[in-house]
């Protein structure tokens, strides 16, 4: 029989372990399936991990593109790591990345044709803010009504989903657009354009505040009294309570700079790749950095890596699709995996596995 | 029948890295009271749970009267005929005593036949207890009892009690040894494990001392006095605490009128307390858990608050306050459960350190922590109130509970507080560790402090305390000086005898 020992505290190498050893399970099982599908499993896992960022043919497009893809996810899942670790679930930042956008986007629009450099900033403000006071609706009824925020944070996505197709169709409509839903092209509109910094790399403004998120991140929980708060909380709120921290502030913060981030990664989306507000705007970036920042045990550095692993996946998926025809479906499996092997091997720093007697088992812990 | 009832021979246990049993020898005979002694991390649990089959040993064999005895689990031990009352009782507080009685049973009577049972047995043992209680109603004497009948049930002929008075009343305490020396007649054996030796000089005809997972002593407690077997156990000559009282000075702490409504279900709701503690005083306050310790010392905390002036700081209302202002003013706390709500028992110590130690120690600048200085305020914690821990980087679970609680209780006073207010400061602590933890409080009020030391260990407030009041049910008696305090006295105050309507002035 295997038995589960609790270990006297957790086991620092495990802790480092199971983030490489889920990625070679995930390729394991990937790779199971794959050939289940009748697909070579080596060439898919080939394309998935290595293709996009080696392969003399599809580099050239897939290395900007992980740059890309990887800077709203880290700056997203670090906002939500910050909560996590205090134990508050915000589940919607898709949310507010999405009310974000449209009001970093109504920002543009208003000073549409100005051209001033004032208005990438007051942009970035407005993306942060639009995040923000999405997210402070579920603070405010957490705080008041003692809702669950998981739920209310979650099913605002829903709610803020409809209002961009309304903005796309209806009140941020492109005037001269020809009646086809969508905003202008912020894109093109110089002072509020989000432009690609270095050619080739895919590194835009988003990128860089994700860097910057990364090291703030980095310093609030390993060198501030409040990430010192946020971690106590998280572990033992009883104790938190008796340090003085004040739960109601904390759950305000919390859920309030995950929605900035979130905020400003849609901001940094609308005027950079994604260009304009239209319906489908939204790529589900909010709902995956719930696991890149797991899958990079709410720890900066390792959400840093843990992004730019998910994009990988993301970018790679996409060949394997195209090149091999995989389903999208059998793809999203594959990183659903990654998650699921990450969280059964967490077990591994917190527990023993022993090998134990038959006649131990029963009452004997 | 030659034969002990139940012989210990070279009982050895291994963890990795620690040797929790030594060949340890020793016999219970039929119809004895045997004590256990021994320090916190003595091995007196390993071995308890070794008898209980919770645990296999590595080494060594027992003998349960002449016959090979190795119990693989619990279930087996009892059928065998031992049984267990635990330090910490194992009951559900929404079920009433006859469901909580079945569900420690290996095989259950119908609920309408055990509770005629359960009747019977309390009724033989005169421990009263009515079958359809609710177990969150009751008291832990009471509780303590359905555990007890639990075991008597079984008809064990050997029964293992884990530290039983710690909760108990001293009337309470009465009824139960009433009950043992009743056991011992009819012939039933009991291993008594208490860190209370006048109790075992009273109750136990034989005793083994632990120390270090192996047998150091043995003794006739009867024989010996208190003092000389706490030296075997500790293996040094004690310290008794000791100081100079003097005149006290102006009021630190004074609580008027102070009521709460209670958190949670099972809760305490504070009823009108009122106290005053002036400076070099240590108020005193006995009662069994469950009272209102707990919501007591969060209010002072700060953790609940209360009207501004229900609580004053040296004349200036601080009720509505929160901890940290508190801290701030020089109100420090020390609460009783030390794993989770005194300390974060997956930080380490360092982080320990600051989640008290933040502002009054200056461990903080500008909002960011200064790591090498929160390191320094451990270590010194560490050092000055011997905290055995392989260093300041361990979490805060890896320690024992003595040794932690000696963490808990020096990150507070090294902060120099002119009110600390304590928690059940030695509960579960060593002998050695609770001395010196009761030296260094009587100390700190020596300095000039006012100290607030609520504590179900009656011989403990008896030692430090100037004055003594009594919880019940939310309520606080008028305080009493200590000298010239009668048990009989005490005894009535802890069973709110002494009425709310004489109010402390």
């Amino acid at each position: 029989m295997l038995r589960l020992e609790k270990r006297p505290s957790p086991s620092q190498a495990w802790n480092y372990a199971t983030p490489v050893l889920a990625v070679a399970l995930t390729m394991v099982a990937g790779g199971l399936l794959f050939l289940a599908l009748g697909k070579n499993p080596f060439e898919a896992i080939r394309l998935i991990f290595w293709d996009p960022l080696f392969s003399e043919q599809f580099g050239a497009y897939s290395r900007p593109q992980l740059l890309i893809k990887a800077g709203p996810l880290i700056l997203i899942a670090v906002g939500l790591s910050i909560g996590f670790r205090a134990g508050i679930w915000n589940i919607g930042a898709e949310g507010q990345y999405i009310i974000g956008a449209m009001c970093a986007a109504a920002m543009a629009l208003a000073f549409y044709p100005t051209e001033s450099v004032l208005v990438f900033p007051l942009m970035i403000a407005a993306g942060a803010f639009g995040g923000w006071a999405w997210a402070m609706i579920p603070a405010i009824l957490k705080t008041r009504f003692n809702t669950n925020e998981i739920l209310v944070s979650l099913l605002l996505v829903y709610v803020a989903e409809k209002l961009l197709a309304a903005a796309a169709t209806g009140f941020m409509r492109n005037p001269q657009g020809a009646g086809f839903p969508g905003s202008r092209n912020i894109n093109a509109y110089g002072s509020a354009s989000n432009m690609e910094l270095i050619a080739n790399t895919g590194l835009h403004w988003g990128g860089v505040a994700a860097f910057i998120a990364v090291i703030f991140a980095y310093v609030l929980l390993q060198r501030h009294i409040l990430g010192f708060h946020v971690r106590l909380a998280g572990q033992a709120p009883r104790a938190a309570k008796f340090a003085g921290v004040a739960p109601t502030r904390l759950v305000v913060m919390c859920l309030g700079l995950s929605g900035a981030f979130a905020g400003m990664a849609g901001m940094f989306e609308v005027s950079g790749p994604a260009r304009l507000i239209s319906i489908d705007f939204n790529a589900g970036y909010g709902f995956t950095a719930i696991i890149v920042a797991f899958l990079g045990r709410l720890h900066p550095v390792g959400i840093l890596l843990a992004g730019f692993l998910l994009a990988l996946t993301y970018i790679g998926g996409e060949l394997a699709q195209f090149m091999l025809g995989i389903p999208g479906a059998a793809i999203q499996v594959f990183q659903g995996m990654l998650l699921f092997f990450l969280l059964a091997l967490d077990i591994l720093s917190n527990y023993r596995v022993r090998l134990a007697l038959p006649a131990q088992k029963g009452e004997a812990r | 029948m030659s034969h002990p009832l139940l012989s210990i021979q070279g009982l050895t246990k291994r963890y990795p890295g620690v040797v929790a049993n030594s060949e340890v020898t020793f016999d219970i005979g039929e119809g004895e009271v045997h004590a256990l002694l021994g320090e916190n991390g003595a091995g007196k649990s390993t071995l308890v749970k070794a008898i209980y089959g919770l645990i296999r040993p590595n080494e060594g064999r027992m003998l349960w009267r002449g016959q090979p005895y190795a119990p693989g689990a619990p279930a087996q031990a009892r059928a065998t005929g031992v049984a267990m009352v635990f330090q910490h009782f194992s009951l559900f507080d929404a079920m009433d005593v006859a469901e909580n009685v079945a569900l420690g049973m290996d095989n259950p009577p119908p609920i309408r036949e055990l509770a005629a049972r359960i009747t019977e047995v309390s009724n033989t043992y005169g421990l009263p207890l009515d079958p359809g209680r609710m177990v969150g109603d009751l008291s832990a004497g009471e509780r303590q009892r359905v555990e007890i009948i639990r075991c008597l049930l079984q008809n064990p002929q050997l029964l293992i009690m884990d530290e039983p008075t710690s909760v108990l009343t001293p009337q309470e305490v009465e009824i139960l040894f009433r009950t043992l020396r009743q056991l011992r007649s009819e012939g039933k054996s009991i291993l008594y494990i208490s860190h209370k030796l006048e109790e075992i000089r009273a109750l136990c005809e034989n005793a083994t001392v632990l120390r270090h997972g192996k047998v150091v002593g043995r003794a006739d407690p009867r024989q010996e006095s208190a003092r000389s077997l706490a030296e075997m156990m500790v293996g040094q000559t004690l310290h008794v605490p000791s100081r100079r009282r003097e005149a006290p000075g102006r009021p630190l702490l004074q609580v008027e009128n102070l009521s709460l409504a209670p958190q949670t279900a099972f809760g305490t709701a504070l009823k009108g307390v009122n106290l005053v503690v002036r400076a070099g005083e240590i108020l005193g306050i006995g009662g069994v858990a469950g009272n209102g310790q707990d919501e007591l010392l969060s209010a002072l905390s700060g953790e609940l608050r209360a009207a501004p002036a229900a609580i004053r700081m040296d004349g200036a209302p601080v009720g509505s306050y929160g901890p940290t202002a508190r801290r701030a003013m020089g109100l420090l706390c020390a609460p009783e459960e030390r794993l989770g709500h005194a300390a974060a028992p997956d930080m380490s110590l360092i982080e320990n350190a600051l989640l008290t130690g933040a502002w009054r120690e200056k461990l903080v600048r500008n909002g960011f922590v200064n790591w090498g200085k929160a390191r320094d305020f451990a270590e010194k914690v560490i050092l000055r109130f011997d905290v055995r821990t392989p260093g300041s980087h361990v979490a805060a679970r890896a320690l024992s509970g003595g040794n932690l609680q000696k963490f808990v209780i020096g990150r507070e006073i090294l902060q120099r507080p002119s009110v600390l207010v304590v928690n059940q400061p030695t509960w579960g602590v060593d002998a050695s560790a609770a001395a010196a933890i009761r030296q260094a409080l009587l100390d700190l009020a020596q300095a000039g402090a006012a100290l607030v030391v609520i504590s179900q260990d009656l011989d403990e407030l008896l030692e430090v305390a100037d004055n003594f009041a009594a919880l019940n049910g939310g309520r606080l008696s008028a305080p009493r000086p200590v000298p010239g305090l009668t048990m009989d006295q005490i005894g009535l105050m802890l069973g709110g005898a002494e009425g709310d309507s004489d109010v402390a002035a």
